[in-house]
């Protein structure tokens, strides 16, 4: 509305109708959830949240997507940043197999993650000798939410790598700067809001993912799956008020983070 | 001191053909062509940003042909500055001093001392997006000053800023080759070219037109493309018909036109070419000794720097340079009829070269 009045831009009745239509949307997304918040009473909520399987799932949920962001951000921005600057041969094919997991169904994703990580599978072979079992339990957990997660984060930071203009890593090298000398001071801080960005979208992602996780483990449960098991057990009444819960604690981190993102590349 | 021999590179849909020419110590050498010439591909090969495909780069006589960008150390300065809008002018001034591993108060003496020389010295807790194009500028050459390049590589440094501006950076690059800076400066100015250049080459389409001082090349143009840039508009290509012994000779431009001028005595195709100055416009027929004078139309008349610029139809194109005074007291508008002339002493023959 500002820039129509600054603009002095008209409102034609296909703009009024593509606002109309977008208000649908809109409450299409935030309907469903405001009324599951509002038919929840307050006393219910309070109840289940001093219920120690239910504080152990959420947290469980938030430190695994937490761990898996942070250990497969050293292997995605590395790779985000070849991609931005690079060409090569196949590039477009890496760029479909990373969105890949963005396009099969969760399930179908969690029993290709189970493959890789039972005790015969690629790397379930090489931790089961330590005495180190994925199945069913966190590290599996953090694989499967990385799984399903990693497209977010990679195809943001390329995006922020790719727009740092070339001139000024050419600049840096000319000034004596070495390619990881540049990547840290150039290219990663100028791209950082994206990266960022990434992050985050990859830990909110990888923190609600129930499909790929249920099948890796049940147990410990995360609270997707105990939001499932509830619905399942009990019904809808009982399944709500954790659902509300998970909801809260997964907007308040995704805002903190955006917040911080916002604050971190305004000063750079 | 910095020797290109026959380097040619192919790179996207451009390539460059046999760029040879040679940069001697305290040089202040220029690339002078249009935009899309290959100028900037040819210093961005020299600083080392790209592999030539064959032909060598030689300095002091050491081959750095495939030397690394940092082993170099030629200092290079974009037009669009690339100054880091991340950091402060310190950050940027102090990024190659840092590099080089010198750090705390060393490091702020010397960046102290570099935005000092060019004029930055209190802005250096600024940001770059907080400071005019000049002074982004500064900080863009005080950066790669504090490098100590062996050559200080100008792309085109004074195409973003206004006239003003533009006349203090170029007495700063001069200061800067006084202290025996080698300098390699791109533009497509030849103005900029004549305030600045000791010696220069003409760029065109990925080759090297003509390499020689200044005045060799703006007083003896080898090609079309040499005068064109050299800002000689008078331009056409022509062919001896008769030559005397005192070596007065006619050329015929067409079937119609014929213009006098001196040769060296030789027979054949060529170029005719003489400057804007050097013609005279009159409303009569002018009766001194010129021997070409030609009834023409003026079909457009535009101001330019200094004066005006008139373009005539004689039967040929011509451009005249003439003052506000004079259009107006001959109230030269475009379909006014004039008389054109110039002497035969100002047309110089350029011979195809063969």
């Amino acid at each position: 509305m500002r820039r129509l009045l600054v603009g002095g831009y008209r409102f034609s009745w296909f703009h009024i109708a593509a606002a109309l239509l977008g208000g649908v949307v809109l409450l299409f997304i935030v309907a469903p959830i405001l009324g599951m918040i509002i038919s929840t009473p307050a006393k219910s909520l309070i109840e289940t949240a001093a219920e120690q399987e239910v504080v152990r799932s959420i947290w469980l949920s938030v430190w695994v997507a937490m761990a898996a962001t942070l250990v497969f951000a050293l292997f995605c921005i590395p790779l985000a940043y070849l991609l931005a600057r690079f060409d090569f041969p196949f590039k477009r094919l890496v760029l479909g197999i990373i969105d890949l997991p963005i396009v099969i169904p969760h399930s179908a994703a969690g029993i290709a993650v189970l493959g890789l990580i039972a005790r015969d599978g690629l790397l379930g072979r090489l931790t089961s000798p330590l005495g180190i079992e994925l199945v069913g339990s966190p590290a599996g957990i953090a694989i499967a939410m990385a799984f399903v997660s990693v497209p977010f984060l990679i195809n943001a930071a390329r995006e922020g790598f790719a727009l740092v203009p070339e001139r000024l890593e050419k600049a840096a090298l000319s000034l004596g700067a070495s390619p990881i000398t540049i990547f840290f001071t150039v290219a990663l801080p100028l791209a950082w809001r994206s990266v960022v960005s990434g992050l985050v979208m990859m830990f909110a992602r990888g923190m609600s993912e129930f499909g790929a996780v249920v099948i890796v483990a049940y147990h410990p449960m995360v609270a997707p799956v105990l939001i499932f098991e509830r619905f399942g057990a009990f019904g809808l009444k009982y399944a709500k008020p954790v659902a509300v819960l998970f909801i809260g604690v997964s907007l308040t981190v995704f805002i903190i983070m955006r917040l911080l993102s916002r604050n971190r590349s305004n000063h750079a | 001191m910095l020797r290109v021999e026959g380097v040619c590179k192919k790179f996207q849909d451009f390539s460059l053909n046999q760029i040879s020419f040679t940069v001697d110590q305290g040089d202040y050498f220029m690339l002078l062509g249009p935009s899309g010439a290959g100028k900037s591909l040819i210093l961005e090969t020299i600083a080392g940003l790209h592999k030539p495909d064959s032909g060598k780069i030689f300095f002091q006589g050491v081959d750095i042909t495939h030397i690394g960008v940092r082993e170099r150390n030629f200092g290079i300065v974009y037009q669009d500055y690339a100054v880091f809008p991340h950091l402060t002018v310190y950050g940027n001034i102090a990024y190659p001093l840092r590099r080089k591993g010198i750090r705390g108060k060393e490091l702020h003496k010397q960046v102290t001392r570099f935005a000092e020389r060019v004029s930055v010295a209190h802005l250096l807790a600024r940001h770059p997006q907080t400071l005019s194009g000049g002074e982004v500028q500064r900080t863009a050459l005080a950066r790669t000053l504090a490098m100590e390049p062996r050559i200080l590589l100008l792309d085109e440094p004074l195409s973003s800023v206004d006239v003003k501006l533009r006349s203090e950076l170029r007495s700063l690059l001069r200061s800067i080759n006084s202290s025996g800076q080698t300098v390699i400066h791109v533009t497509h100015d030849y103005e900029e070219t004549l305030a600045l250049a000791s010696h220069l080459a003409v760029v065109n389409g990925g080759c090297i037109e003509q390499v020689g001082s200044v005045q060799e090349i703006f007083q003896n143009p080898r090609s079309e493309f040499a005068a064109m840039f050299a800002g000689v508009h008078n331009f056409y290509p022509a062919s001896i018909v008769e030559f005397s012994e005192h070596g007065l000779t006619t050329v015929r431009l067409n079937d119609t036109i014929a213009i006098c001028c001196y040769t060296e005595g030789c027979n054949g195709e060529g170029f005719v070419c003489f400057s804007e100055e050097s013609v005279i416009l009159s409303t009569e027929k002018p009766h001194q000794s010129a021997l070409n004078v030609f009834r023409g139309r003026v079909v457009e008349i535009f101001p330019q720097r200094f004066g005006l610029m008139a373009v005539v139809d004689a039967g040929f194109r011509v451009l005249s340079k003439v003052t506000w005074e004079s259009a107006s007291r001959f109230g030269l508008t475009p379909g006014v009829e004039v008389w054109v002339s110039f002497k035969a002493s100002s047309v110089r023959f350029i011979p195809r070269a063969s």
